[in-house]
């Protein structure tokens, strides 16, 4: 496995756009992190005399500010710190709910299996965007609301790859040797199946992060996810849309930032998942 | 006068991970007009290699060097649209597997009309009254309706009499026949090894017959190329080589021969020892490793394949049985 | 032939089979509306309590929620989805049927364009496999499944409406193309690229098949190989993406109407869940819930054509 793993590497750092897309990610994190010691500006923080002002390098706002003279970069890296921590905190919930499920329905097999996956099946048919508005009808808008929706889609794809992986281990020799000990289900489950899947999925992981990435900036951006006073991508692009004939930077900075990580997280989980699929072949 | 198919020298190299893997070395073979041959070796021997280079059939990756020559025309290395000129019309091709070699999602009848209306330049209606006909031909019951369905619907020896009236429609000048019988059930191969010889005796085209089973070449071929590690070891009239073989390896083919009355196997049983690896380096003959009667010389110096007397039997071994 | 028939009966009977299911989506949505905290009318607080009254009278939402419901069911029979709460004198019959038509014509050209580019893009991707035009077309591609249309479509109106001048950067008017070109292909985008993967990986492993080989032995032409033998067994994986792919278009049109103004029905979705406008929602839901369900039959009959292996025995 750890030689598996080992190749897969290898053959990672010999693809020039994942690497690119590996350093783009790390400098976009680093620069969330270290973002607020750089800049003067607070993110909340508004400067009446220069609002909605352009770029400019000399002034105290490198990429402008917006209508109400709030530092264009600072809320940019909020922005961009929100929608990570989103990404990350609920890929790795549809993580855990996708493993459990998908490790469930390919290890008890049968016709269990076939009604989980028929479920599943029914759920990623549906227009998921449609439901979380429709809840948002019934319950109001709130910020639980985004996370229980947003991980409501996440770990559909991802309880499939679980269930694949675990049919073709289930007949392997320790887990017949773990029935034959009298070991329960669950018990097996969790610690003779799910150790063994979870190498593959994790990298398969890496690709739900953008997704989620883009689904909560897409909610933000109708204006059904993260409210005033926080910014996402998402929120800072739709203030953005509205203003960009008068300050185009308005809408260019948080869109290119998005761009350029969703981007980056894409082709970096692409090069991850080719590079662990070429060991199959 | 020039012979029907020609090879001159192919050899084909497969490039994978960076490595070359040689498939075929230096072969040189010919076949006339009318002339039925059969190519017998291992899995691996190289023996599909040939034809599907001869076809314009490999993978992208493989490198192909060597001269082909069909009816006094070059077919190897020209283009995709000279070769079909020839190919699918005078040089058709039967494969070895009949349930996945056929299109799932057309109808037997427009698969075989096909190759008619590009070919023959026919109507599409023409093409299948003219297809209809060839299933008759070649014993598929209730043509009609068979016209209509899709291959998951016939059997495998159905479909493989399909495969063969494919190849017939356009009064082929040679069909290559690889492993035709080895994907099926035992009691059909014979069927379908009649229907061979029958087609060939009624219209009168060479036949190139590809099997790893001496038994299933013998009745059927008017001389035998046995192959090894990409080469031919061994080359001469069926029933000679059947009474005398001169290589060592085809010595040991022929004892593998399962016996007429008992059952017949579906993979010939194995030889002693292994066949040569593609990294194994290319010295003397491959066969040395597993021959009874290898000298030092074997090991570092490469038979040729030369005149062992009889009529045009050749061998390529330092010390042929005797004759 | 007997197959045709066959295609027809099962579409009908599965026709018929989403009456049924229809009718739950519809009594679901009714009664979860009702049951959440909060209505209509609440955000006017300073509403006198009489006028409070009188507007709950007026929309029928003082009786028992039982008469509500058949109330609705009845007037839905007729095609009748009641009044607006919230866009006064308008019904939701006549505001669905104002959109839908811009909504319609959207999203079927964006459908239609993602289709037929994603599918070529594909072919053309797998037939120069590992050369550059297959580089090419996929790094777009990355950029098409990685990029939303929100993002999308501004840049694309900042870029070819103000710096450009070359087309509007929004609005609509009646039958002009020029204002759905940057939404159509904002909208388009998105699952253009993933048909365009799905097909490449797809026709790579049927260019690998057997009968392809076959084909070519035949001496077929290329283009008769790729169209006739190769396209449709690589058309399966685009034929089960198509629904999400219309769910995708649908959710997109949500952002790509408000940006560019465009007057269809996916402003609606939006505005009545944040005005709470009950009828509206509900509207939305029948309209979406109907078009998904026969985007499901078609998927299912598009399945039989392609390979007909496939039974339709349900």
């Amino acid at each position: 496995m750890s030689a598996l793993l080992g190749d897969a590497a290898r053959r990672l750092r010999s693809n020039p756009a994942a690497l690119c897309a590996m350093f783009f990610i790390l400098g976009m994190v680093v620069l969330t992190l270290l973002g607020p010691w750089l800049n003067p500006n607070g993110s909340d923080s508004l400067d009446w005399l220069h609002v909605a002002s352009r770029p400019a390098l000399q002034s105290a706002h490198w990429f402008g500010t917006d209508r109400l003279g709030r530092d264009l970069f600072a809320r940019t890296l909020e922005g961009t710190r929100v929608s990570l921590a989103v990404g990350l905190v609920a890929s790795a919930v549809s993580l855990i709910v996708g493993i459990g499920y998908g490790a469930a329905a390919g290890y008890i097999g049968g016709r269990t299996d076939h009604a989980m996956m028929r479920i599943i099946e029914i759920l990623s048919g549906l227009p998921l965007i449609f439901f979380v508005i429709f809840l948002t009808v019934i319950f109001g808008r709130n910020e639980y609301l985004l996370f229980l929706s947003i991980g409501a889609v996440g770990w559909l794809t991802m309880a499939r790859i679980v269930r694949g992986q675990t049919l073709s281990i289930r007949h392997r020799e320790f887990i017949e040797a773990a029935v034959a000990s009298g070991a329960g289900t669950a018990r097996i489950i969790c610690r003779h199946v799910i150790p063994n899947v979870i190498g593959p999925v994790v990298v398969y992981a890496t690709l739900t992060v953008p997704q989620i990435i883009m689904l909560e900036s897409f909610l933000s951006f109708l204006g059904l996810g993260i409210q005033e006073p926080h910014a996402s991508l998402g929120t800072l692009i739709a203030e953005g849309a509205g203003e960009m004939e008068a300050a185009p930077w308005m809408l260019l900075v948080p869109g290119g930032f998005l761009a350029v990580l969703l981007l980056s997280l894409n082709v970096f989980g692409d090069g991850l998942r080719d590079a662990l699929d070429a060991e199959e072949r | 006068m020039e012979p029907l198919l020609n090879i001159e020298d192919l050899s084909v190299d497969y490039t994978h991970g960076g490595m070359e893997i040689p498939a075929v070395r230096q072969v040189s073979l010919a076949v006339a007009a009318r002339e039925s041959v059969g190519i017998v070796g291992e899995s691996g021997s190289g023996k599909t290699q040939v034809f599907m280079a001869a076809m314009g059939l490999l993978a992208a990756n493989a490198a192909v060097r060597g001269r082909v020559r069909f009816e006094g025309g070059d077919i190897l290395g020209v283009g995709a649209e000279s070769l079909n000129r020839v190919r699918g019309s005078k040089l058709t091709m039967v494969f070895q597997d009949p349930m996945t070699s056929l299109t799932p999602h057309l109808t037997i009848g427009t698969q075989l009309a096909e190759v008619l209306v590009c070919h023959a330049g026919r109507s599409w209606r023409e093409a299948r009254n003219a297809a209809r006909h060839m299933l008759d031909r070649v014993r598929v019951p209730e043509p009609e309706r068979r016209m209509s369905q899709y291959p998951h619907e016939l059997s495998g020896g159905l479909r493989q009499r399909v495969m063969i009236g494919m190849s017939l429609l356009c009064e082929p000048l040679l069909v290559i026949a690889d492993e035709p019988t080895t994907a099926l059930d035992v009691t059909v191969q014979a069927h379908i090894i009649d229907l061979l010889g029958t087609m060939r005796r009624e219209l009168g085209m060479a036949l190139v017959l590809i099997s790893h089973d001496l038994g299933v070449v013998a009745g059927l071929t008017d001389r035998i190329l046995v192959m090894y590690a990409g080469r031919i070891v061994e080359s001469a009239g069926a029933a000679e080589l059947f009474q005398q073989a001169r290589h060592p390896y085809t010595a040991e083919l022929l004892k593998c021969i399962p016996s007429l009355t008992g059952p017949r196997q579906q993979r010939m049983p194995t030889l002693l020892g292994q066949p040569p690896r593609p990294g194994d380096p290319d010295e003397g003959c491959a066969f040395a490793p597993r021959c009874a009667r290898a000298a030092p010389r074997c090991r570092t110096v490469r038979p040729p394949l030369e005149d062992a007397g009889g009529s045009a039997h050749r061998v390529a071994c330092h010390f042929p049985l005797p004759s | 032939m007997d197959r045709l028939a066959a295609m027809r009966r099962y579409f009908l009977t599965r026709l018929a089979g989403a009456v049924p299911t229809l009718f739950i989506i519809v009594t679901l949505a009714f009664f979860l509306i009702r049951a959440a905290p909060g209505g209509p009318f609440d955000q006017e607080q300073t509403l006198p309590v009489e006028v409070m009254a009188n507007l709950q009278k007026a929309y029928g939402l003082d009786q028992p929620v039982w008469t509500q419901y058949g109330h609705y069911v009845g007037a839905l029979l007729h095609g009748d989805f009641g009044p607006s709460f919230r866009y006064k004198d308008f019904s939701v019959t006549e505001l669905i049927g104002q959109g839908l038509p811009v909504t319609f014509e959207l999203g079927s050209i964006a459908l239609a364009s993602a289709l037929i580019l994603g599918v070529l893009i594909g072919i053309f991707a797998a037939l120069r496999h590992n050369r550059a035009g297959d580089y090419a077309a996929m790094s777009l591609a990355v950029v098409g499944v990685a990029i939303p249309s929100f993002v999308v479509l501004p840049f694309l109106g900042l870029l070819f409406g103000i710096y450009l001048h070359w087309l509007p950067v929004a609005g609509w008017e009646p039958a002009s193309i020029r204002h759905l070109i940057l939404p159509v292909v904002a909208l388009a985008l998105p699952p253009l690229a993933v048909i365009a993967r799905l097909v490449r990986a797809s026709m790579l492993e049927v260019l690998r098949s057997h009968y392809i080989r076959t084909a070519i032995a035949k001496g077929l032409p290329l283009r008769t190989v790729i169209l006739r033998h190769a396209l449709r067994p690589a058309l399966l994986p685009v034929a089960s993406y198509l629904a999400p792919a219309v769910a995708s278009i649908m959710t997109g049109s949500l952002v790509v109407e408000s940006i560019a103004g465009l007057p269809g029905i996916g402003r609606y979705m939006v505005q009545g869940a944040l005005n709470r406008d009950y009828t509206l929602v509900m509207g939305m839901v029948i309209i979406y819930s109907a078009l998904l369900i026969v985007m499901g039959l078609l998927v299912d009959l598009l399945y039989a054509w392609l390979d007909p292996r496939v039974r339709l025995d349900s």
